[in-house]
């Protein structure tokens, strides 16, 4: 019986891994680690909410170049700025709804006047933001704007070596 | 040039007040339909300038303690001065009419502007909503004292521990410089005008 159970609890897990994204809680230095390992990959983190109306439009743009780039070593994190405690309510939900495919984090900091300044200087703090890394370059780029899928694309080709 | 045009274009919203500036004063129009400047308090020793708005979430998690903000400070000699710089054609939840129904609903204390040309918003450099500009007058002018957050917990204020605006305000009051004169805290982007 026991046995069974446990069957099951596994199997549901397996089921809920593969229908859902895996979204994690984060520190800005889990994602800021992996800048610093020396690779091929290019990273476009975008700064997002479910309650900010340009950052929701701007969304599929960033599916967009996942998969055009599909062969190439970009990974994508839409970093939700969403609370931490609205992980399970809202953001989890909205990324189904919406059928985001993309990696999917919400940000957990408690400074966010020192996470703000970390990301960028010229950063206010207003979203949507992107941010993109080419991790062998070290060559870093800001933006504090919505994008237009043009521009995301011409971007990351400027950053790319 | 894409890139170029959008690095110019928020450097001209980079721009704006830094803290030491002397801000303009502004003549806007109130929820109750009159016209309000600064120079109109003339027993204040300065401006808690506020810019928010209706729909934000994040001004929305603030709204309480902006008008807390006002009924602590204003009899002290610093009011709230609540600005929308939002265009309403871009986020409708911002026009004056809502603007009137939520300061009416939610009783607020202070004055809440409309920013329509969006002119004030752009010559203090404000980007986001809720943004503050803690003003102090002096013979020079309205002096920029302050620039940021209220506090550094957006989603519960009683777990704040930097209450950055009552601590400025406290230092001006006692005569001293604020120590922390600016943050930077997440918020909503202004909604400018398409056309501008």
């Amino acid at each position: 019986m026991k046995g069974i159970v446990l069957t099951a609890a596994l199997l549901m897990t397996i089921v809920w891994a593969a229908s859902a994204q895996h979204i994690k809680v984060v520190s800005f230095s889990e994602i800021e680690k992996n800048f610093r390992v020396q690779s091929d990959s290019i990273y476009v983190i975008n700064f997002w909410a479910t309650w900010c109306g340009p950052c929701v439009k701007e969304l599929p743009y960033f599916d967009q170049l996942n998969a055009v780039h599909s062969n190439e070593p970009l990974r994508v994190i839409l970093l939700s700025l969403d609370f931490p405690s609205k992980l399970k309510s809202t953001v989890m939900p909205f990324v189904k709804k919406k059928d985001i495919q993309s990696e999917v984090h919400v940000l957990n900091e408690k400074n966010m006047d020192a996470f703000i300044k970390r990301v960028s200087e010229t950063w206010s703090g207003a979203i949507p933001a992107t941010l993109i890394v080419n991790a062998k370059t070290g060559k870093y780029q800001f933006y504090e704007a919505e994008l237009t899928y043009e521009q995301l694309e011409s971007y990351y080709q400027q950053i790319k070596p | 040039m894409a890139a170029l045009g959008l690095v110019l274009i928020s450097q001209t919203f980079a721009q704006g007040y830094k803290v030491g500036d002397t801000a303009t004063d502004f003549k806007l129009k109130n929820v109750n339909e009159k016209t309000l400047s600064l120079a109109d308090m003339p027993s204040a020793k300065g401006y808690i300038v506020i810019f928010t708005c209706n729909h934000c979430p994040y001004a929305q998690a603030y709204e309480q303690r902006i008008i807390d903000l006002d009924k602590k400070y204003a009899a002290k000699g610093y009011p709230v001065i609540a600005i929308n710089p939002n265009d309403p054609k871009v986020q409708p939840e911002d026009s004056f009419a809502e603007m009137q129904k939520r300061a009416r609903q939610k009783k607020y204390p202070f004055p809440y502007l409309f920013d329509s040309t969006q002119d004030i918003a752009k010559a203090y450099g404000a980007t986001r909503t809720p943004q503050v500009y803690l003003l102090q007058k002096t013979a020079q002018g309205n002096v920029v004292e302050y620039i940021g957050a209220i506090d550094n917990n957006t989603e519960d204020g009683s777990k704040a521990d930097l209450k950055y605006v009552e601590t400025a305000v406290d230092a001006l009051l006692t005569g001293k410089k604020p120590e922390t004169s600016y943050t930077r805290a997440i918020g909503c982007t202004i909604k400018w005008k398409k056309d501008s």
